[in-house]
């Protein structure tokens, strides 16, 4: 028998360099476990959809498919339902925006918006600036393009303008612009901060002068806990500012529902590159959402999430202060999902993700929301999804987790 | 051959090979259905598993539980506590195997070489200062290193470690995934899995697959990852050193008390020796695993030889 080689993909040299970082890792591996019920899982963003009224939606996705059902089982435009985008229009009003349904774009998620404006936008090597730390999920749609991101400090009251000023004055000085500023300025994912009010305008001024497009992004605006919501940067400056939107967090993230409202020229790019990407999204989807915020009490029904959300966040900063070793930081969300916690020093939270799995909990290492590989010293846990026992439980078992390897650290001088 | 009319497939767990099992459970699921055996059920090491073995007792079990619990033998405890028959060895063979100084010894005493190593905990480090056994250890055992929790698979907290001042991370890591520590002298050469099978007629040695990993060695994104990975089968090996990889595995099943299948991983050194660094009892069976590659270039059918384990297994009976 003669050696034959054996590759187990016969196209591995056939890939785009972009796919090259695509590869199997043991942090994915260790979120499989995560999902299990045995673990307490402040992973995960996940909306816990169990409070909706389940029986009411789907009585009401009946009479739409009774009603309606040639319409949702047929395609649609690449732009979205017309009555679904009115809709849209109300919710954004809740923030002070004023956008006219035909400014607005539906999308596959907030996810597939950032897909778009990233195609739309970014040649390999462009310069994107962002929070430092930013959204995951928005970093791995830049990075699917090649983008180059540059992080922004955020402190506190999110975004600081001065750091944006220096970043913008860096950029520049290496003879380059950036293509746009992405901020998550309510309840931010993953720190929990807010851009504050007094900020809001500085930032907006700062974009404003430099010609940077600000891209918007707010899934959690409306999951305040104290205040009425926050007026959306889109809201003082339409032709700045992209905005994106979800139900994901405020209906239903199974819908798969979202949109972006953006200035004209730009709102007609991303239709034509949705045209490409899926040609339609699915209309069945968008006359759910359209159903729900026509015919169900949406308005309470954010109302329900937010004290769901408010006790869990309760919880969580009450088992922190109660159980958390020494050295340990962390942010108070006045509303969204997130808590920012920052390990005692030379704790890597990478590191210490397995001897979490094996102590049945899990929390997103730090590292996966900054471009540049920094961030090993932070954690973002979730408490959108445990009831208030579970989540108070979790972290009891993460301080210990914590503690055993900050000793681990200190035993080898690390 | 016993009739086969249900089985189960046991795969997931709690390990941080879950992701792996379910893909080997699936695979060997499919390849089942291939063969003509579809009642077949695969199910997670969960609260629900007894009740349903309990309610549903299969004919057989395919255990494809990778990491603890799946292979430390406690799953397997659990079948014969129920009385059901399973492919794979007993627990008290299995615990051997998956404790890798233990395996190694045991190798060892029936004349299989394998790397000197020493087994250490982490609170030996705290009691005795790091930094003072981490000079010990290379002043002892030399460099390249090789550090690997004394129990688990798919490389999770193993590395190699080319400098002395690498040995600290390296055992960070090693300790995210377990308390026990098996630093050894690391062998240059080449890599090979060797898989033994017995599908009743006695242990045989599949040919070896030998194992060329790109720039980042063998480690997890090049071994679930297609493509990232080159293997040859059967391995370049001159023939008596094929032979001889082919009797060290053998050696290995036989003195750790194996059954039907196991995997050993060995690399074989410039001069030909055949080093033994650990045994499976439980192998990946996912498209990027060596056992199905194995299995294919010895010409046997997939779904056909995980049917006859189980055959022989239900014959066997719990």
């Amino acid at each position: 028998m003669s050696a034959e080689s054996r590759r187990t993909d016969r196209y591995v040299d056939q890939y785009a360099e972009r796919a090259k970082g695509m590869v199997a890792s043991e942090i994915r591996a260790l979120f499989a476990v995560a999902s299990r019920p045995e673990i307490v899982s402040l992973a995960g963003g996940t909306p816990y959809v169990a409070a909706l009224p389940l029986d009411d939606v789907g009585a009401m996705v009946g009479a739409m498919v009774a009603r309606h059902g040639t319409q949702a089982l047929q395609y649609c435009t690449a732009q979205g339902d017309a009555g679904l985008r009115e809709r849209i229009c109300e919710v954004m009003a809740l923030e002070a925006v004023q956008a006219h349904p035909d400014d607005v774009v539906v999308t596959v998620g907030s996810q597939q918006a950032l897909d778009l404006l990233a195609r739309i936008f970014i040649d390999p090597g462009d310069v994107i600036l962002a929070e430092a730390p930013s959204y995951v999920g928005a970093l791995g749609a830049f990075a699917a393009y090649q983008a180059d991101v540059v992080h922004v400090p955020m402190d506190d009251d999110g975004l600081i303008p001065e750091a944006l000023s220096a970043a913008l004055a860096r950029v520049a000085a290496s003879g380059r612009k950036p293509k746009f500023l992405y901020t998550v300025p309510n309840f931010h994912n993953p720190a929990g901060v807010t851009l504050a009010a007094t900020r809001r305008q500085q930032v907006l001024d700062i974009c404003q002068r430099a010609g940077l497009l600000v891209v918007e992004d707010n899934p959690y605006g409306l999951l305040g806990f104290d205040t009425e919501p926050m007026r959306a940067l889109r809201a003082d400056d339409p032709d700045g500012v992209v905005y994106l939107g979800t139900f994901s967090k405020t209906f239903a993230a199974g819908v798969r529902v979202g949109w972006a409202v953006a200035p004209p020229a730009i709102r007609d790019k991303l239709i034509l590159a949705a045209e490409s990407a899926v040609l339609c999204h699915s209309s069945f989807a968008q006359l759910t959402v359209r159903e729900y915020l026509a015919t169900q009490p949406w308005r309470e029904q954010i109302k329900e999430f937010r004290e769901l959300y408010r006790e869990r966040r309760d919880a969580t900063l009450d088992a922190l202060e109660r159980l958390m070793p020494p050295g340990c930081r962390w942010t108070r969300p006045a509303g969204g999902f997130y808590v920012w916690l920052q390990l005692p020093a030379g704790v890597d939270a990478k590191a210490m993700l397995p001897r979490a799995i094996a102590a049945r909990v899990a929390y997103v290492p730090g590292t996966g929301f900054y471009a540049d590989g920094s961030g090993a010293q932070f954690a973002r846990l979730c408490y959108a999804f445990p009831p208030p026992e579970r989540i108070t439980e979790g972290i009891r078992r993460l301080a210990a987790v914590v503690e055993s390897e900050a000793a681990l650290r200190s035993d080898f001088g690390r | 051959m016993a009739e086969l009319e249900q089985v189960v497939i046991l795969a997931g767990g709690l390990s941080p090979e879950r992701e792996v099992s379910l893909r080997s459970g699936g695979r060997v699921r499919d390849a089942l259905s291939l063969v003509g055996l579809d009642d077949v059920v695969v199910l997670d090491a969960d609260a629900g598993l007894l009740a349903q073995l309990q309610q549903f007792p299969p004919n057989a079990v395919f255990p494809a539980i990778h990491g603890s619990c799946g292979e430390d033998g406690s799953i397997r405890e659990v079948l014969s506590l129920l009385g059901l028959p399973y492919v794979g060895s007993v627990p008290s063979a299995c615990r051997a195997a998956f404790d890798k100084p233990t395996a190694k010894s045991l190798a060892a005493a029936a004349g299989v070489a394998t790397p000197l190593s020493v087994t250490l905990p982490r609170e030996i480090f705290h009691d005795l200062g790091a930094a003072a056994v981490v000079s010990l250890i290379v002043a002892r055992l030399g460099l390249p290193l090789h550090v690997k929790p004394s129990r688990g698979g798919s490389a999770l907290g193993a590395a190699p470690v080319l400098r002395s001042a690498d040995l600290s991370a390296a055992l960070l890591g090693c300790f995210a995934y377990g308390d026990i520590a098996l630093i050894e002298q690391y062998v240059t050469g080449t890599e090979v899995a060797v898989s033994v099978l017995d599908l009743g007629d006695g242990p045989r040695a599949l040919p070896a697959v030998e194992i060329a990993p790109g720039d980042g060695g063998y480690d997890y994104a090049a071994r679930y990852t297609p493509g990232k990975t080159e293997f040859y089968v059967p391995a370049r090996l001159p023939v008596p050193v094929a032979a001889d990889v082919a009797a060290a595995a053998l050696t290995v099943h036989s003195v750790l008390g194996l059954r039907d299948l196991s995997r050993t991983d060995l690399i074989v050194d410039a001069a030909g020796t055949a080093w033994f660094l650990e045994v499976n009892v439980a192998p990946g069976m996912t498209e990027t695993s060596t056992l199905p590659l194995a299995l294919e270039a010895a010409g046997h059918e997939f779904g056909a030889a995980c049917l006859r384990l189980l055959s022989v297994a239900a014959a066997r009976g719990g």
